[in-house]
Formats: C-alpha cells, structure tokens, sequence
C-alpha cells in the first residue's frame, strides 16, 4: 500500500520535474498566433484597420479585440485566410474601414514637389527618398501602396497610380469552360 | 559505336507534317519596310536600351545592353535609323506591351565591323562573356541566355554535351533544314561549345523520322573526336531537354536543378549555328530560321530578321482563304496570336496558320472521369488529373506537391484527353499563380522588414534626442548654479563697504545668466530642429 503511493508519487514528481523543465527549456518566445495572423496581413501598414501598422492588428486580432474583416488591401482572400487559421465564420469587409482596390502605387509629380519632406516622414516602409528643399520621388517597388503619404502633401502632387501589369507578372487566366446547353427533348 | 539509348515514358505519336515545309530550301525572307525589335528576348532580365529615336544603327550594333549576368545582348538586324524606343504589343500569350526599337531599314545592309574569334586562344570565360553579348539565347524556344547554362555546375565539368535536333513537335521543320543545309556551322559551334565547357563528348539526338538531317549532320562531324549524331526514335516530346538528356544519357535531372550539375548539358541545333557565327565570323543573333507552314497555299522555311513582322511572312507563305488564327510555335505547344502585325523574335520558330477543317476546335470540355489516359501520356511521370483537380480548384499548396512545376507543359495530356479537357490551361494557369502569389509574399516581407526597421529606427532617434536634451539641461543648470554662488559671494564680499547701492547689480548679473541659460537652451532646441528631416 505505502510502496504503491510511494511510486505513483514518485512517478508524478519526476513527471512534474520534467513538465516544468520542458516549460522553461522550450519556452516559446513570443506569440506564434500573431506571427500566423501578421503573415497572412498585406504589411502594407496602411493603418486603415484602425492600428497602427499589420503587427498591432495582428496583435488585436489574436487578443480578440478586432474582427478579422478590418483590411481593405487584404481583400476577400486574406479574410477567408484568416477565418480559416482562426476557425471562424467568414465576414464580409467592414464598410467602414474602406474598400478592396487593385494594387497601387504613389507617384510624385517632381514638377509639383517642394520638398517639404513630409511625405518622406508619413511613409512607413521608407519608400520616399528626397532631402529637405529637394524633389521627393518615390521607389516604385518598394511602395505598399498604403496611401499614407496622400494627405500629409501640402501640394497634392502624390497620385495614387494603379500597378499596371507586364509580360513578367502576367497571369493565365483562369480557363473558362464552354459548356453544352443540353437540347430539350 | 551506337550508343545506348534509354527511353522516356510516355509521349504520344501526333502526325508529324513535316515535309510541306521540307520540300524548298531555306530562303531569305525580304528586309520588312520596318522592324520592331523587342529589348525582352530572353529569359532573365531585359535589356537596357543603348539607342535613341532618329540615331543611325548599323547591322549587328548593340541595341541593347544586359541588364546583369541574368540577360543577354540585343542587335540592331539590319543598317537604318531608329525610329522611335516605345512600348509595342509582342507576340505573348498574354497580349501585353514592352519596350520595343522600331528601326526603318536604309536597305544597305551595312554591317558593323565584324571581329572573328579564334576560340582556341580565348579562355572559357572570355568566351562566355562575348556569348552574352552576342545575344545568344537557346533557340529551341525557351530562350534561355546560352552563356549561362555554360557555366560548371556543381559537377565541376560538364562532361557530355546533348545537341537537340530532333524536333519533336510536328510542323516545324526549321531545325531539320538548318542541319541538312547548315551542317557545318553547327558542327562548327558544337566544337566551339565542348571547347568552353571541355566537354568529352557530344550527342547530336536527332529523331529517326528526319534521315537527310542525319546524314548531313554525320558528314559535318565524321572528323570530329567525341561528337556523334544518335537518331532518336520519333515519339513527342523526344526533343524536350529533359527527355533528350535522359533518352541519350540516362540522366534525370529534377525541377529548379541545371544540366550542368549532373555534368551535362543541352543546346539546340540552331542555337549552336548561331554561336559558330558570333565567333567565328563575328555575327550576333540577328536572324533566325522560321518555318511557316498549316493551311498555306507556299509552306516553307525562311531566314527572317529578328524584328520582321508576321504579316510580312504571311505574305511569303499566303495563307488560304478559311485560315482563321495563328499559332506562334507548334500545335502542341504554341499559342495563338493575339494579333499578326507582331515581331518575329529570338523565340518564334514557326508560325502556324490554323483553319477549322486542320486543326478542328476541340468540342466542349466533359467532366475528367480519371480514365488515366493523361498519366500514361505524360512524359514528365506527373499524374495530370491529379494537378487538374487541385489546379482547377485553386490548391496551388496541393499542386506543388505533386509537382506541378516538373510538368513542361507539352500537351500530351490535353492531346489524350477524351474529355478534351485543356490540361494545360490549367497548369499554366496555376504555375502563374503560383509564382505571383511568392512575388507577392516576397514584397509584403520586405515590407514588414522595412516597417520593423523604421519603428526601431524612429524609437533609436526619439530616445537620442531625449539624452541630449536632458544633457544639455543639466549642463546648463550647473552653469547657472555656478554663477549664481559666484554672485552671491560678490555680493556678500562687497556687502560690509557699500549696503545699500551695490546691493543691486549682482542681482542683475544673476538674472542676465539666467536670460542667457534660457536664449542658449531656446538655440540647443533650434538646431535640434533643423535640419527638418531629422525631427520626428
């Protein structure tokens, strides 16, 4: 009887010894969830969803404090992405933080700039280069197309031109199927 | 010695058409009124333009510069003068435009200077570099810079060359009578070739079906060590690479992986024609052989300028009357033309015009019902109605594991399908996607990495600032301690002589100090300020 209890307790204490090792030696640093949740988000750090970049969003979402259908540039797809890897209902977008558009980028009008710099100090990816007094332009590949730099610009001379396509980002298109109208009899 | 030959699976015996287009030599086609020269010949990256709109070009001047090591030279194809560096419409699936050189001939044909290379005195690599530079790219189709695939792989030699001349797909016949009316040139850019890479020997394949080729190329290279043409029996796609490599080597070589580290490598026949003229005579790829053949009234081969319009050469072939699209490449494998007033590029090997009554629209398309035709059909060993269905329902993740990107989209399957499923629309559709989806994960994790580095950037400054305001404060506090116990001792000094009247500009002093601590503290946030870009 006593050896028995002796060996189960024996047997829980080691496990319980491994358990809280495995706890500290395994830890995992930072939260996967959120890291899942931020590669599935645009990183165009538009702030449209209402946080301050993709990272705070991805944040809000895994503590449960934003919905899932708050990033326009994410589109249909990213929300069906993120219903999936967090098990929930689909949504449409919410209306009220914007609406999908095809993919953009900004251009600066160099006859227009003044070089205030305040473009250069909205963009969140570093995409503006340009020094103070001088033409801003805008490094057409590295921009995410957020948008931010539109209404800092005391000149309105940044446009939002929409990312045409060329022969190496071409698509086939998905085939469409004739089909047969069968007869009536 | 014959030597051994292995075999592929699959592949299907489509009728082979080919001696419509065999029956007059290859003929020059006549300089075009204007020739469009797209800068994007080749696989890798396009061309810089050397030229601008009203400039005067000779024959085989460079147009266009590579763009890195991924990219190859392009040629002016004949003397004139530019016209214009603009976006034109090119002979792509997609219809799409890109940068263009449209030159108007002046008719004199006028060559640059034109340099032969003894290759026996030029190192591998010199030899490699003037490749690039005479835009030699693969001619087979695929375009692929030659100068590239020169290179040793991993394998450190490349021991065995396999020359392609066996043509696979049916129609076109431009490689067949380039080898029986161009031998010795290629035999020529063969020896050239096993020079750069120091190959051992090398495999001319050529499929059974073209007896005159073959006679011709075994003349070219009856003296030469190590070179042998193989005939390679006739079953499409024998002249894919990878079928070739492995029907004469017994070599398999596995998606996203180069000949060149399983020590061999393969060249299309024209493609080494065209490096014997880069060096022995000093010609850049400027021309190539096309056939024009399908519903045409004067099928044929042609030497057409890299730039000739299609209509040019329709009007050479004159397509009859119920022609009712173009194919660009073969039936298996080409598409059909957008347009006709397109350029002929490095790429375009035959023009193919297609009547109802030739090459009859496939009925419409029945559900799969996994007969397993495709499988059998398929030479790349892919289960084609597996990629189908993950194709077709957008599971690309699915598609890749079973290997959607092995398939080299030949059409063996769509050509079995008793469905008339078109298999590879499907594929093509899903491989593009597939890639676009990488791009885009590729760009969005530059971008999160940029946004990380600016917040940190922008937390490193904000924190700077901070120490050197709380710095400057505590320097200037001391400063005005310092001279307030200074004046406080003078005061208190002078006090016994004189109490009531000196009593008052120490006072003075002190409070000037402290004006002056207050305009220096106004400065230091000033030229904190500018220049602006640093303030956050």
């Amino acid at each position: 009887m006593v050896s028995a209890l002796l060996v189960m307790a024996g047997i829980a204490l080691a496990l319980g010894a491994a358990l809280g090792f495995a706890s500290v030696r395994f830890r995992v640093k930072g939260d996967p969830l959120v890291d899942k949740i931020d590669a599935i988000l645009p990183q165009t750090q538009c702030g449209q969803c209402g946080f301050p970049g993709c990272k705070p969003y991805a944040q809000a979402i895994a503590k449960g404090e934003a919905e899932i259908n708050q990033c326009p540039p994410g589109g249909e797809e990213g929300i069906r992405k993120l219903a999936d890897l967090l098990g929930k209902e689909f949504k449409p977008l919410s209306a009220e933080h914007g609406a999908e558009k095809p993919k953009q980028a900004a251009f600066i009008d160099e006859a227009l700039c003044i070089g205030c710099t305040l473009c250069t100090q909205a963009c969140p990816v570093d995409a503006i280069v340009g020094a103070a007094k001088q033409m801003h332009t805008i490094v057409a590949s590295l921009c995410t197309g957020c948008e931010l730099c539109v209404p800092p610009c005391p000149v309105d001379c940044i446009a939002m031109v929409p990312v045409a396509e060329t022969v190496e980002t071409w698509k086939w298109k998905y085939p469409v199927v004739p089909m047969k109208i069968a007869e009536p009899a | 010695m014959l030597a051994a030959l292995f075999n592929f699976r699959g592949g299907v015996k489509p009728a082979s058409h080919k001696d419509e287009s065999t029956q007059s030599p290859i003929a020059p086609a006549p300089l075009p009124a204007r020739l469009v020269v797209p800068l994007r010949q080749s696989a890798g990256a396009a061309p810089l333009p050397l030229v601008k709109a009203g400039q005067k070009v000779l024959k085989g001047e460079r147009i266009g510069a590579p763009d890195g090591s991924f990219s190859a030279a392009v040629h002016a194809p004949t003397s004139g003068t530019v016209l214009a560096v603009e976006a034109r419409m090119l002979p792509h699936p997609s219809g799409l435009s890109a940068a263009c050189v449209v030159i108007e001939p002046d008719g004199a044909e006028r060559w640059i200077e034109r340099a032969p290379v003894d290759y026996r005195a030029e190192s591998p690599d010199a030899l490699r570099d003037r490749l690039r530079d005479a835009g030699i790219v693969g001619l087979g189709g695929a375009t692929f810079p030659s100068h590239l695939k020169l290179k040793p792989g991993a394998a450190g030699r490349i021991a065995t060359l396999v020359i392609n001349g066996a043509e696979c797909e049916p129609w076109i016949t431009c490689d067949d009578m380039l080898m029986r009316e161009r031998a010795a040139e290629i035999a020529g850019g063969i020896a050239i070739l096993s020079r750069i890479v120091s190959a051992e020997r090398a495999l001319i394949g050529i499929e059974d079906n073209k007896p005159q080729a073959i006679a011709a190329m075994r003349a070219a290279v009856a003296g030469m060590a190590g070179a042998e043409v193989v005939p390679v029996p006739t079953r499409y796609p024998a002249g894919g690479e990878k079928q070739l490599i492995r029907v004469l080597t017994g070599i398999e070589i596995p998606f996203g992986r180069f000949g060149a580290e399983f020590g061999v490598q393969c060249f299309n026949v024209g493609t080494a024609c065209s490096v014997h003229r880069a060096l022995a005579h000093g010609e850049p790829l400027v021309s190539r052989i096309v056939t024009l053949a399908g519903n045409v009234e004067r099928p044929g081969n042609h030497e057409v300028l890299i730039g000739t319009p299609i209509d040019d050469l329709l009007g050479l072939a004159a397509p009859k009357a119920d022609t009712d699209r173009f194919i660009m490449g073969g039936p298996m494998m080409g598409f059909t033309l957008p347009r006709t007033d397109l350029p002929i590029t490095k790429a375009a090997n035959c023009i193919l015009a297609a009547s109802p009554a030739l090459f009859p629209h496939a009925g419409p398309e029945m559900p799969c019902i996994r007969c397993g035709a495709c499988t059998r059909a398929c030479p790349a060993e892919l289960q084609p109605h597996e990629l189908y269905w993950f194709a077709r329902a957008k599971n690309f993740g699915k598609a890749q594991e079973y290997g959607i990107f092995d398939c080299i989209e030949c059409g063996c399957c769509a050509y079995v399908c008793p469905s008339n499923i078109r298999l590879v629309d499907y594929y093509r559709f899903a491989k593009t996607s597939v890639r676009a989806l990488e791009r885009e994960k590729a760009a969005s994790d530059a971008a999160r990495q940029r946004f990380e580095f600016r917040n940190l950037r922008s937390e490193r400054e904000a924190r700077e600032k901070a120490e050197r305001l709380a710095a400057k404060t505590a320097a200037a506090r001391q400063t005005i301690a310092g001279e307030k116990a200074e004046a406080v001792a003078t005061a208190t000094a002078a006090e016994p002589a004189e109490p009531a009247t000196t009593a008052l500009p120490p006072l003075d002093d002190a409070k000037k100090a402290l004006i002056a601590a207050a305009v220096a503290r106004a400065e230091a946030r000033e030229t904190d300020k500018t220049p602006p870009e640093e303030a956050e």
